[in-house]
């Protein structure tokens, strides 16, 4: 391997950690938002309101039915308003935060209805509000779901990342693409995709661990 | 304590409303405890989880403690939940939680300070007998001692009344046996009102005093539970005691042959 090349991958690996890291988070906290509210305005839920459920169900199922290359160009303007530019890692953040984010919410929406309503009635059942049992009792209860949801959402998003570079938005896509396609660079291609590999690897890795972190302190068994 | 007056309920279903309760009238006195039995889909549960409107009827008044529970906006009818304990056939405890968490919950929520908390944790814990269980999760614990950290979590903010749905029903006999005790013994030492559901005979009669028996959601008949047994006067009661009865014969029955062998 020639120094030109580790120079190469080093950025593109570091432009798409950069971009998996701020779009996961953002995509999170949107889609938290989302699938909490999902949760307790469907029927029988906590805050029970079917008109605000099927509006945000709406919108999650019309952005996910987008091709998420489609959902980048549309939103180009918007990065343009936000940072200032469509084209880089962080013009890109802002289409990859907005396209994760329904998946998220779907995710994070499953995930929480594992858990069972009795649960959240004993809640009830000692005055807790709904904003407590949201927080005490839903999210915490879901957690290994939840964990293992989100894990799935961000190796989701490394994959949104490398699909998001073939159209300027640098990183590890970007090379593949750049090199490995239009001037034959195998070797570019072959190690960017392993690096790749290795991301997603790491990101399962980390996620199952944590899953069970928490079922071996709660169920001491693996 | 408790004075139910023509409480109505019925189910919305795409079929049409269907009644669960008609026209419920009970009174429960302080210091009861008070069996509430019928069978399978009489419409128990929708009764007891009317009164902390974890149901909401439709019309009728339910006063708990000179608290119309039934006028209740959403805010004070919280704060009348804090002092309304509840327990579960299904015991619903937070797998996120040690039994210490668990049991201080009720209190974190009715917003003491945490000096009291851990406390009164302490005080009722050992009261239901699970001191060196606080740092345990509920998977690592029984069905009995679930059920008594239910019982921890529902007596910790010291309610005026406890609601047992069906508390005994997914437990052996022996362990109903020592939560009833448990029962029973709160109930004398804390002088707290308790109402519970059951389907078993055997609760009525090894706890209550005083009864209804709920029949397709109308109450058929009230009084002690002496009088239950002795003198049943609806179809369920008859059939309930009708049934203890037949093993009673049996048994009679394969005593005599016994004793001519
Ligand atoms: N959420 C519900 N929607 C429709 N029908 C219900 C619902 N919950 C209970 N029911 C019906 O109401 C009746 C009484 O139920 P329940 O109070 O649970 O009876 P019990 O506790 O005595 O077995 C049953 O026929 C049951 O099918
Ligand atoms: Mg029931």
């Amino acid at each position: 391997m020639n120094a030109d090349l580790v120079d190469l991958l080093r950025e593109g690996l570091l432009e798409t950690l950069y971009m998996v890291f701020w779009s996961s988070l953002f995509a999170l906290l949107i889609g938290m938002v989302l699938g909490i509210t999902l949760v307790v305005t469907e029927k029988g839920g906590l805050l029970e309101s079917p008109k605000l459920s099927k509006v945000i169900g709406s919108i999650i199922n019309g952005v996910r039915s987008l091709p998420f290359i489609i959902l980048i160009v549309l939103l180009l303007p918007l990065s343009r308003l936000i940072v200032g530019t469509s084209l880089g890692p962080t013009a890109a953040i802002v289409s990859l935060s907005i396209g994760a984010a329904p998946f998220l919410a779907r995710i994070i929406e499953n995930s929480l209805k594992e858990v069972s309503a009795g649960k959240m009635e004993a809640a009830k059942s000692v005055g807790a509000s709904p904003i407590t049992i949201i927080f005490r009792v839903l999210i915490p209860e879901a957690m290994p779901a939840l964990v293992r949801g989100v894990t799935i959402g961000i190796i989701g998003i490394t994959e949104f990342t490398a699909v998001a570079g073939a159209i300027g938005a640098g990183g590890l896509g970007s090379l593949a693409i750049r090199f490995g396609y239009q001037r034959f660079r195998e070797d570019v291609l072959i190690a960017t995709v392993i690096i790749i590999i290795l991301l997603v690897q790491v990101i399962q890795w980390s996620g199952d661990s944590i899953v069970k972190a928490i079922h071996k302190k709660r169920y001491k068994f693996e | 304590m408790v004075n139910i007056q023509s409480l109505t309920k019925s189910y919305k279903t795409p079929k049409g409303d269907i009644p669960v309760l008609q026209d419920i009238h009970l009174q429960i006195e302080k210091g009861d405890i008070f069996g509430i039995i019928g069978f399978s889909g009489a419409g128990k549960s929708t009764l007891i989880r009317c009164l902390n409107r974890l149901e909401e009827p439709d019309s009728g008044t339910i006063e708990i403690g000179g608290r119309v529970i039934t006028d209740l906006a959403e805010k004070e009818l919280r704060q009348a939940r804090q002092k309304i304990g509840m327990i579960f056939q299904q015991f619903h405890l937070l797998d996120a939680k040690t039994v210490y968490q668990n049991v201080a919950f009720p209190l974190e929520v009715a917003g003491h300070p945490r000096p009291y908390i851990h406390q009164r944790v302490r005080e009722i814990v050992d009261l239901v007998q699970l001191g060196d269980k606080e740092n345990t999760y509920p998977s690592q614990l029984s069905g009995g001692q679930k059920q008594r950290v239910g019982i921890a979590r529902a007596l910790v903010n010291s309610p005026d009344l406890l609601l047992s749905d069906e508390a005994t029903s997914a437990l052996d006999p022996q362990t109903t046996y020592s939560i009833l005790e448990l029962l029973k013994e709160i109930n004398r030492q804390l002088k707290l009102t308790i109402v519970l559901i059951t389907h078993e005979l055997d609760v009525l009669q090894h706890v209550c005093n005083n009864m209804a028996v709920i029949e397709n959601g109308r109450i058929v008949e009230t009084g002690s539970v002496e009088k239950f047994f002795l003198h049943p006067e609806s179809d369920t009661a008859k059939r309930f005691v009708h049934i203890i009865d037949y093993y009673r014969d049996k048994r009679h029955v394969m005593e005599g042959v016994g004793a001519g062998i």
